[in-house]
């Protein structure tokens, strides 16, 4: 039984069909890499799992147990996956250290004094602690990016997904913020990727996926992916990716 | 080879000298607009064929002497009612703002209750509902002191003040990027607390500079009430007038409220312009 199962997941927004059938394992301590044009459906995906949006057919299991049951209370299933956007949404009125802080408190009802050292702790794994009493907008954006991720950890989620999380940062602060990935596989952390960053993909994921218009069309160890992809769609992808 | 730099004389850039020569320029223009205005103003008006009548009811300085002290104690009374009154409204309008957002079905009736409540009392003139309820309510013949008309002409504030605050406290709401609440219900937080501990927060800094200007706007209009009772400022001038058979008292009452609201209105201007900056 893989960490999280997707079985024919299907996500309409109106007459758009943005995952279509979408079938995927991700194992224990795997890094699975989504890659395709934009408007094919990694975001969409990723939301999906984390039950920001509702799935209309299909199923998505966490440990084996379906966690798109229409009506769930989709809280518990969110404090166990962790999700990091593009754009950092980091909350601008709190510092660094209070945006971490935040959901252990409020979701497992502790108090700061309680929750803080935990937090701290990341801080510094993440070389964040002199960072911590910044309030977001006084952080480059590799450093807001590696807040957010830090806020995500701090749930201790079982997944973490990460949305195109280095498309908004400068070609120079890239690095950083995928160190913090590669740290993270060294741990074990299971993480789903959605990405435009083929040379990060192809050296350091365990699957990559292609998907375009909502369908997987091939999915793979990187090797063959990038190395020998079979279906002609992936092909000319590639070839416009790599340029 | 070295070029040489453009800098004249006083060590200025060109740009420099050009954008000094430019403030010079309009300084003049300004100036010098300014005094004809002031000159026409001051010379013409007096030729007017009523001035001396109306320089004697409006702008007489034995009454305005007289009045002004009283008129300020009953300027007291409506930084009471104000004082008491724009905490009620915060509370109220946030209050209304937030009933009007419910998203559960069983809070389907508050929802109702909410936009009704903003229709009506943004649809009445302040000065009826003033009527309304300070005369209808102590009708009912309720004993001291709650047939006060302080309390009912209060309301009568409290509720129409809540509907437009309300409804800036929504456009608050919504101008608070949806991706906040993504991010905030992707850690595991129930919609309550996405709405008090990541909306709410900046939702109402976002909005402070348009609630200062309710508040300037309040201030003025807690002179509604003294056509139910209260003695405050206007009705206090209204007083002196009929007694002095003179208009000063009013010009004195303009006086006191200008030097409250026209403060007021500059720091509601400096936050705005504080505000469009951090958003740039």
């Amino acid at each position: 039984m893989a960490k999280l199962e997707l079985r024919g997941v299907v996500k309409r927004f109106g007459d758009v069909t943005v995952c279509d059938g979408i079938d995927l394992d991700i194992e224990a301590g795997q890094m699975v890499c989504l890659i395709g044009a934009s408007g094919g459906g990694k975001s969409t995906l990723l939301r999906c799992i984390n039950l920001l949006e509702p799935i209309e057919d299909g199923e998505i299991r966490l440990d084996g147990e379906d966690i798109s049951i229409p009506g769930l209370d989709p809280q518990g299933v969110r404090a166990r996956i962790g999700m990091v956007f593009q754009s950092y949404n980091l909350f601008p009125h709190m510092t660094a250290l209070e945006n971490a802080m935040l959901a252990p408190r409020r979701v497992h009802g502790k108090t700061r004094d309680q929750v803080r050292p935990e937090v701290e702790a990341l801080f510094q794994r993440f070389g964040l602690a002199d960072r911590m009493q910044n309030y977001p907008d006084q952080l480059s954006g590799g450093q807001q990016q590696r807040v957010a991720i830090v806020r995500a950890l701090a749930m201790r989620p079982e997944v973490m997904l990460f949305d195109e999380i280095t498309s908004a940062l400068d070609p120079q602060l890239v690095g950083e913020v995928l160190d913090v990935l590669l740290q993270l596989k060294d741990e074990g952390m299971t993480m789903v990727l959605a990405t435009h960053e083929m040379g990060f993909a192809r050296q350091a994921a365990d699957k990559v996926c292609f998907l375009k218009a909502g369908k997987i069309v091939e999915e793979g160890p990187p090797a063959d992916l990038f190395g020998a992809p079979q279906h002609p769609e992936t092909q000319a992808f590639l070839a416009r990716a790599l340029k | 080879m070295a070029r040489p730099k453009a800098t004249g004389a006083a060590g200025m850039t060109r740009r420099e000298r050009y954008d000094a020569e430019q403030r010079r320029r309009s300084l003049i223009v300004a100036a010098t607009s300014t005094v004809i205005v002031l000159a026409a103003i001051i010379l013409l008006v007096p030729l007017a064929p009523g001035w001396e009548k109306v320089q004697k009811s409006f702008f007489n300085g034995a009454v305005l002497a007289k009045s002004f002290p009283k008129l300020l104690d009953a300027f007291l009374v409506n930084v009471m009612i104000f004082a008491w009154s724009a905490p009620a409204i915060a509370v109220l309008g946030l209050l209304i703002a937030l009933a009007r957002d419910a998203k559960s079905p069983a809070l389907f009736p508050l929802r109702i209750f909410g936009a009704a409540f903003t229709d009506i009392f943004r649809g009445v003139p302040v000065i009826l509902t003033v009527y309304l309820i300070g005369f209808g309510i102590p009708g009912l013949g309720l004993p001291r002191p709650w047939n006060s008309p302080y309390i009912w002409g209060s309301l009568a504030l409290i509720l129409t003040y809540s509907a437009y605050v309300a409804e800036i406290f929504r456009s608050g709401i919504d101008s608070v990027h949806h991706s906040q609440r993504s991010a905030a219900l992707s850690l595991g937080l129930s919609e309550r607390q996405v709405m008090r501990d990541v909306v709410l927060p900046q939702a109402v800094r976002n909005v402070v500079p348009s609630q200062m200007n309710m508040l300037i706007a309040l201030q003025k209009d807690v002179s509604l009430l003294s056509f139910i009772g209260p003695v405050e400022i206007f009705r206090q001038a209204g007083v002196f007038k009929s007694l002095l058979a003179n208009f000063t008292p009013y010009v004195g009452a303009a006086i006191i409220f200008l030097a409250v609201t026209i403060p007021a209105t500059r720091y509601a201007d400096y936050l705005m312009a504080r505000q469009q900056k951090e958003r740039r």
